[in-house]
Order: structure tokens, then sequence, then C-alpha cells
């Protein structure tokens, strides 16, 4: 009970601390990639210890569901961190939930944050609601199919499990099924964490935003919760991807050697993915709407792909 | 006979006597209204009762008394799995009952309570019967009494030419599936002598390939009619939403749920187990019926029309989880099964429930304001705050998301798709994973399309006259809708204290008991049946929610402490004064979707714009956008074209002179005569 707690105290204060950290990490390589100096690897700190420090301003038309929201972000995200395994193979929460809990308490942030852009009745709020549900709707099959793949794999969709599976057999990554399932999950990874080439998240343009648009009218210590907890989140779907594929280093006693190795493996495999997603952002130009349909079907079809070549092999 | 036929017996002869009751006192509006929602409500309690005795109880309970017409019996059944859709029956009549108390008052002096008082008993008696009788006939006359039932109920708004149209719709396709199940009860017929329940399940093995196809597709197509499977949907999305409210409420609610009883009960109970190739179909037609209906609720901004389109989608879930449930069976694996129809059939609750509470909230916001167009609505939260919490639940409930009822549910439906890669062979095996995934595509939309029903609805500014003077509803109706929200959080929290009662039912068809081990880790978590599938638990991830948004909550306070919080204008880029008028829309909502899923909606616009200088600066613009109605134009239109052909050569023989007829009849006489001898 008491390693539980301590654990869970432990992956809390990870969750919470690396996630702003990886995002401002990715902004500072994606500065440096466009021979910019960038704002530097504490930003996404200073950013949201700024607007917990700010006065707020909610819109008169909204209602309590609008103050409700951040909240409800924050929440899920920290909670799913809680139940993936990050530098050890148990992750504290793991029997409460496993990956489609991790699946759909997302989407119940999503559902609060959607209704919060709804909330305020302006148009970008609705604007970016009805394309955030729409493109994650679309991701949905192809992130269920990689992440099928995976669990059959397992035989289980305990994430735990999951990872523990894959420790025992280190090079389960070079079969055909896991690098396509891999590469579906990637897609949707940029989908869901709204980057080039689906959302740009530098962007306040109204003809191209959709995260931004739906958290337009949030302001002071509701925007820290929900850039925080966005922030959770793209680290939750990064640490997905890391530890159910790459396992290495994922230890599974306590000793403090093996969990610090744990700790810097974790945080390298971390930064070579968001190197992955830098490249990706400054090669490709931001897609329209219309287009992002294809490329989460290409995800789709890499998916069943994956399904059909563990069936083959 | 056991305290279970006494409290059954009591709660049919309640119904009866508030039917006739109703009726008695129709002089007296007022008085009929009391007596038809304390009639319900008393029935409603009396049924639960006897419905939970039944769950508990290891055998069944069992009547039998001779009519004196041949093959006809009164005989019942009671067991566990009558007790379960008794259940469900149960809680949506008291709350559907306690919600009509407030609901049916403006019918007074306006409509024939008296009436509704009768055909709602008459519905509630038939639905009783319907999951208890174990005699063909009886099945079949309690399953005719309730289509009459409520097709009286659906017309009764009879002054409207839709609502009309809605329900002769309704009536034709119910007779096609009476029909059907009359025809699949005559082949079983047939081959025991008796049209008892029991007769069948001793002859199920002996029957031939040929008759055993023949009895699959008789059952599948009437039972699958009034489930409102895809393409036999047609009459749902037309007659649920014409209805009053609480009568929609109890037809989404449970009589459509009377087609998955009659599966359940004769695919798995009295035929013991169908072809592999048959729980295969109702496998993909699940799928097919769950995406596609989720992609039509999608594009209605008629509140109770999007509402029923759901209802096809949830259909199309529990039968994924009903067709998993055969495969397993004939595949051997009676384990997997039963864990398969305890998701099927714990949706099947589920979906009463979340479904009746979200049409009992659109008829308090139609109540309230007239309408059900979504787009004359918003902004009720404020005038209506009890009314949009609950239907916010049930939203939530719906979507599938956690920690509520829905979401356990789908998690089981889930964790028996993915078991069933491994205990089938062959390409059957790559199904499962992809109607996994099929089931996520539509667990998304509809959480998109709650998030439109809700947010347009109940969020932001009114759109119409309509909603701008609006007012919470009734006591009454409140209560109602809270009863069921209350029970959405109960299963959703307390799924693993409630999964046990399924022991009794796959027990006794299945004879396994796996609801203690769905169970794990002293009762709050739980788990897919096999070890090692994958575990949850709802109460803790409700209580770990709750414990992280603590401190959040704390951090927030300090800092508008200090800070401060104020209300100020939304951000009008510049341009004063904004209005309802520049709120996102149903339409606008869905346009993305609409605009992706062409093919399938193949959606026609045209706008008119009147303009004087630039057509940048219209006075007057007209706008119309309508979706193809595949079904309907490709399907239904050229069939009713073809019967209307046949009818006008018909009409070449019905000449109108009674000798021709006479001359009709001797010939058929003779015909069936002869048939006879040479038989």
């Amino acid at each position: 009970m008491t390693r539980v707690l301590i654990n869970s105290a432990l992956q809390l204060v990870l969750a919470l601390l690396v996630a702003p950290l990886l995002g401002g990490v990715i902004k500072t390589l994606k500065a440096r990639l466009q021979t910019r100096r960038g704002p530097g690897i504490l930003q996404s700190y200073r950013d949201v210890f700024k607007l917990l420090r700010k006065g707020m301003v909610v819109p008169e038309t909204a209602s309590w569901i609008f103050s409700a929201a951040p909240y409800i972000v924050f929440g899920t995200a920290t909670l799913v961190a809680l139940m993936i395994p990050m530098t050890t193979t148990h992750a504290p929460l793991s029997l409460f939930g496993g990956v489609l809990a991790v699946v759909y308490l997302l989407a119940l942030g999503r559902f609060f944050l959607a209704l919060g852009g709804l909330d305020t009745g302006s148009s970008f709020g609705g604007l970016g609601s009805s394309r955030e549900m729409t493109i994650s709707a679309i991701a949905e099959p192809a992130m269920m199919l990689a992440i099928f793949t995976v669990a059959l794999g397992a035989n289980s969709t305990n994430l735990s499990e999951m990872a523990g599976a894959a420790v025992s057999q280190s090079w389960r990554f070079l079969a055909p099924s896991q690098m396509l399932a891999f590469a579906a999950l990637f897609i949707v990874l940029i989908a869901e964490t709204g980057r080039i080439p689906v959302d740009n998240p530098a962007t306040h343009l109204e003809l191209t935003m959709i995260h931004e648009a739906m958290v337009l009218e949030y302001s002071g210590p509701y925007l820290a919760l929900i850039e925080w907890g966005s922030s959770i989140k793209q680290l939750v779907l990064m640490t997905l991807l890391v530890n159910t594929f790459f396992p290495y280093g994922l230890s599974s006693d306590w000793s403090a050697q093996a969990v610090s190795l744990g700790l810097a493996v974790y945080l390298a495999k971390l930064l070579l993915l968001g190197g992955l997603v830098v490249l990706v952002e400054t090669t490709n130009a931001k897609l329209r709407l219309f287009r992002v349909p294809e490329l989460l079907m290409v995800a789709f079809i890499l998916g069943a792909l994956a399904l059909i070549s563990t069936f083959l092999f | 006979m056991p305290l279970l036929g006494r409290v059954f017996e009591l709660t049919l002869a309640t119904y009866l006597v508030g039917a006739f009751a109703s009726i008695a006192v129709w002089r007296r509006p007022a008085l009929a209204r009391r007596v038809c929602c304390s009639a319900g409500l008393t029935g409603a309690i009396l049924g639960g009762f006897s419905a939970i005795l039944a769950i508990l109880r290891d055998k069944p309970v069992v009547w039998w008394v001779p009519s004196g017409i041949p093959l006809f019996t009164y005989s019942f059944s009671y067991d566990a799995l009558a007790g379960f859709f008794n259940l469900a029956l149960a809680v949506l009549a008291a709350a559907v009952s306690i919600y009509s108390f407030g609901y049916l008052k403006e019918f007074e002096g306006k409509r024939n309570i008296a009436l509704f008082g009768f055909l709602f008993q008459l519905l509630l008696l038939s639905l009783t019967v319907i999951f208890t009788a174990a005699n063909a006939f009886l099945f079949l006359i309690s399953w005719e009494v309730g289509a009459l039932a409520s097709y009286g109920l659906v017309t009764f708004y009879h002054e409207d030419q839709e609502t009309r149209k809605a329900g002769l719709l309704y009536i034709i396709m119910a007779h096609i599936d009476a029909g059907c199940l009359l025809l699949g009860f005559a082949l079983l017929i047939n081959a025991s002598g008796s049209a008892e329940f029991s007769s069948f399940h001793a002859i199920a093995a002996h029957l031939s390939t040929r008759q055993q196809t023949a009895a699959f597709v008789l059952f599948f197509l009437g039972f699958g009619i009034k489930a409102g499977i895809i393409p036999f949907h047609i009459w749902l999305p037309a007659a649920h939403p014409v209805a009053p409210s609480n009568i929609s409420a109890l037809l989404s609610g449970i009589v459509i749920k009377t087609g998955i009883y009659g599966m359940v009960r004769i695919f798995v109970d009295s035929l013991g187990g169908v072809p592999s190739w048959a729980g295969l179909l109702v496998l993909v037609v699940g799928v097919i019926s769950a995406v596609l209906g989720v992609l039509y609720a999608l594009m209605e901004h008629d509140l109770k029309r999007l509402l029923a389109y759901h209802s096809i989608e949830n259909i199309g879930i529990i039968l994924m989880g009903l067709g998993a449930a055969l495969i397993f069976r004939v595949a051997g694996h009676p384990q997997l099964a039963a864990v398969s129809l305890i998701a099927a059939l714990f949706h099947t609750l589920n979906h009463a429930i979340f479904k009746s509470l979200l049409f009992l909230g659109a008829g308090s916001v139609q109540h309230s304001t007239g309408t059900r167009n979504m787009e004359r609505l918003g902004g009720l939260i404020r005038p209506m705050p009890i009314t949009a919490l609950c239907f916010l639940i049930g939203a939530v409930a719906i979507s599938g998301l956690p920690p509520l009822n829905g979401f356990v549910s789908e998690w089981l439906t889930y964790q028996s798709l993915l078991a069933g890669y491994g205990a089938t062979g062959g390409l059957t095996r790559i199904l499962f994973p992809l109607a996994g995934s099929m089931l996520a595509l539509t667990g998304a939309l509809a959480a998109a399309c709650f998030v439109k029903a809700f947010g347009i609805t109940f969020l932001a500014l009114p759109r119409g006259a309509e909603s701008q003077h609006a007012h919470e509803a009734p006591r009454t109706m409140l209560i109602g809708m809270s009863c069921l929200t209350l029970a959405c959080a109960g299963l959703g929290l307390g799924a693993t204290w409630f999964l046990p009662a399924f022991n009794t039912i796959t027990e006794q068809l299945l004879g396994q008991r796996v609801g203690s081990s769905l169970i794990s880790a002293g009762g709050v978590v739980l788990s897919a049946g096999t070890p090692r599938s994958g575990t949850v638990s709802t109460a803790i991830i409700a209580i770990g929610l709750l414990v992280v948004m603590v401190p959040a909550a704390l951090l927030v306070t300090m800092g508008t402490k200090r800070f401060g919080r104020s209300r100020g204008p939304v951000w009008d880029c510049g341009l004063p004064e904004l209005s309802a008028e520049n709120e996102y829309t149903a339409t606008a909502f869905s346009k993305a979707l609409r605009m992706i899923f062409s093919v399938l909606y193949k959606p026609r616009r045209e706008i008119q714009a009147v303009f004087d200088v630039s057509p940048y600066y219209p006075k007057e613009i007209r706008f119309e956008s309508e979706i193809e109605p595949t079904f309907e134009k490709r399907l239904y239109a050229p069939l009713q074209e073809f019967i209307f052909r046949i009818s006008a050569r018909m009409k070449t023989i019905q000449a109108g002179s009674i000798h021709a007829y006479l001359a009709y009849i001797f010939v058929v006489l003779l015909l069936l005569l002869l048939f006879g001898v040479h038989k």
C-alpha cells in the first residue's frame, strides 16, 4: 500500500513537472531547426505560472459548464497519467483502468472542453468544438486498431501487462505489425495533440485554428489548467507510444539504481519522439481541414494492416 | 405458489384495473390523470419487486392454465431473463409514471387522458406478458396488443399529418414483423407439435439445416424490425419523435428491447444456439446499425429524432455483444459467451435508462418551449437548471464516457470483442478487432453528437423566441428524471455490485456463473472474466477525479481571490453587440462531418441571396440544406412503387361483382380440400 502511494506520488510529480518541460523542449527544438532562438525550454512553466497569477474574465453568456470544463480537462489528464507506466512497468493506477479507460477518460475531458467552447456563444468556440470533435472521432478507430494490435499480442488491455509483455520480448518492435501500429498511432498522436499538419498550436488565425478556437474565451487560472492539462495529455500519448513499443529501461524492481536508470531512459525516449514530432512539424505544411480525414484514413489503414499482419506472422 | 407468483399476478391485475379505471373516470380528466399515473407507478413497483425475486431465484416459476383452444394456453415462465427485462421495464415505468403526473397536466381538458391511460396501462401489461409468456400464441397476442397500444399512443397527436403518416408506417412495419414471427413460430410448432416454448427446446437439436436457417431468418427479421436494425429502421425515427415524450421514453427505452428479448429467448434459450454464420450476421448487422445510426443522428436537429437515431445505434452495440455471444457458444467457449451476453444485456438495461432519461429531458424542453427544433433553442441551462443537469448526465452516459453506466457496458463489449480474436479461427478473427474499432468510431461520433445536442440546446444564448421564456418543468417531472439520473450514476459507479445479478441469468441460459469472475480486488474492480484480460474500476476513477480536482480548485480559488474574477463580454472581433444570430448552429456544428461523409449523406444545399450593391452585403439570405434519405429513396421507394404496381394489376380481378367473389371463395375451398385429401 505504501509502495503504491509512493509510486503514485512520484509519478504524479513526474507527470505534472515533465509535461510542460516536454512542451518547452519541443518548442525550442522546432525554433532551432528553423534557425530561430526560440523561447527557451522553461517557457511553458513561465506561461502556466503567469496565467495562475492573472485575473480572470468569464464571458457574460457562459454558465457553470464553462467553469467546470478546465477542472475536468486537468483532472482526466492527470488521472490517466497515473494509469500509464512511465519509468517502471507498474503504473500506480493500472489496475483501475487500462488503455480503454485512458482513451475514454481523455474523451471525457474533450467532451467538456467542447461544451465549454459552445457555452460562450461565440462563433469561434463553436467552430473549434465542432472541428475538435470531428477530428477526434475520425482518429478514434485508427487509434483503437493500433492499440488492439498491441493488446492482442499482450492478451490484455491493461497497460502494465502490455508493458510487461513488451519487456519480455525486446526485439518485438521489429515485427511488421508493431511497426505499422506505431506508424498509425504516431499519426493519431499528431492529430490528438493538435500539431502540424493537423492543427497549428502557434496560430490564432480564425480559419485554421482548432484547439485554440475552442479555448479562446478562457483566461487566467482556467487557461492555466487547460494548457497544463493539454500538455499532460500530450505527455500521456507520447508515453503510450514510447513505452508500449520500445519498453527499454522500464524497471521492474524498486532499487534506486533501476528507478533512476528507468527515469533517464524514459526522458531520453521522450526526447527522441519529441524530435520526431518536431521534424514532422518543420518539414510539413498544415493541411486543409478537409484533407485531415485522408491522413487519418491512412492511419486507419495502417492500423488494419497491422492487425492483419499479426494474423499472418 | 411462491411469493413471486402472487406478486406477478398482482402486477398484471394492477395494470388491468388501471386500464379500465382510467376509462371509467373519463369525465373527470384530473382524476383520470391521477389514476393513470398511480396505477402505472403501483404496477411498476410490484413488477420490479417480482423481477428482483425472479432474478434471485435459481429456478423459474411456471404457470400453466389451459384455455380450451388447441395449442393456446395461458402459460407463463418467470425466469431470471424475464426478471431482468421486467426490472428494466419497472424502472422505466416507475420513472415515466412519476414524470407523467406533471407532464399530462397540460392534456387536461384538451385531450382524452382516459384513453391515454387505458393505452398506457395496456402497453405496460402487454410488455410484462411478452417477457414472461411461455406459449407462442400468448406471446404473439401480447406482441400484437403491445403494437396496437403503442400505435394508439404514437398517433396521440393525430391531428398532425406527420404523426398520422408516422403511425401508418409504424403499424405496417409492426405487422411485417409480427408476420415473420408468426411464420417462425409456425415452423417450430410444426416441428414440435406444441406451442409451448419448452417443447421448442426439446426439438431444436433435431431441426434440419434448412429448417434452422429458415427459423433464424424469420425470427431475426421479426425481432430485428421491432428493434430497429438497419435497413429496417425507417419507422423508428419517424414514429418515436411524434409520440408524447413520456411515451417516446418507453418506446425507445423498452418497447424496441422486446426485439432483443426475443432474440435472446429464441436464439440462446429455445433454439439453444444458432449456426456460426448466423452469429456473424448478427455481429455485422450490429456494426452497421451502430455506425449508420449515429451518423444519421448527427445530421438531425430535431432533438427527439436525434435521440431516436441513437436508439438504432445502441441496438447495434447490443447486437455486437449478442452476436459475439452466439458465435462463442457454437465455437465452444461458454464462459466467453456468458461474458458477451452480460455485455449485451447490461447495455440493454443501460440504454433503457439513459435513453428514456434523455427523452424525458427532451420532453421537458418541448413542454417548456413548445419546440423540438434545436436551431430555435439555446441557453436553457439558466431557466431549466435541473433538466439541464439530468440531460447532461444522460448525454455523458450515452456517449459511453466514464464513470457512468454506458462506459461499463461498452467496456465489457470491447473486452468480449477482443476475446473473440483468440477464441475463433480463420479470417473471422480479424472481424472482431475491426468491429471493436467501429465501436470506437461509434462512441466518438456519439460524443460529438451529444456535444451538439446538449451544447446547442442548453448552452449559450437562446436562438428563438420560444426559448426566451422557458421555465423549469414541474416538480414531478424533475423527480422522474432524477430517478433515472441516479440510476445512470448508480449502475456506473456500482457496476461491480450489480453484475453478480447476472449469475442466475447466465446459469439458466448457458450453464455458466461468471458474475463473480468479473469482479476482483475486493469488489471494486471489474475484470473481463479471463485472467490478465483487462481491468477497470469506475468507482476508483470517480474518486480519483475528485481527488485530483480538489487541489486544482484550490489553486484557481487562490488565484481568483488575489487577482480577481470578472464577467465580461465575449470577444466580438470589434463588431459590437454579438447576438444569438452569431452563434454556431446545429447545422454548422455537424458541417464538417457532413462534408467528410458526403458519400453517405449526398448533401444538397441551396443559397439564395438578395443584395443591392455587393454580394458581400446581402439584405436577405435563404438557405436550404438537406441530406439524401438513402434508405427511404433507394430501398423503400422502389419497393412501394412495386407494391402499387402489383396492386394495380390485382384490380382487374377485384371487379366488385359479388358473383366473382363467390366464385373465388369456391375455387379456394376446392383447392384446399384437394390439398387436404392429397395429404
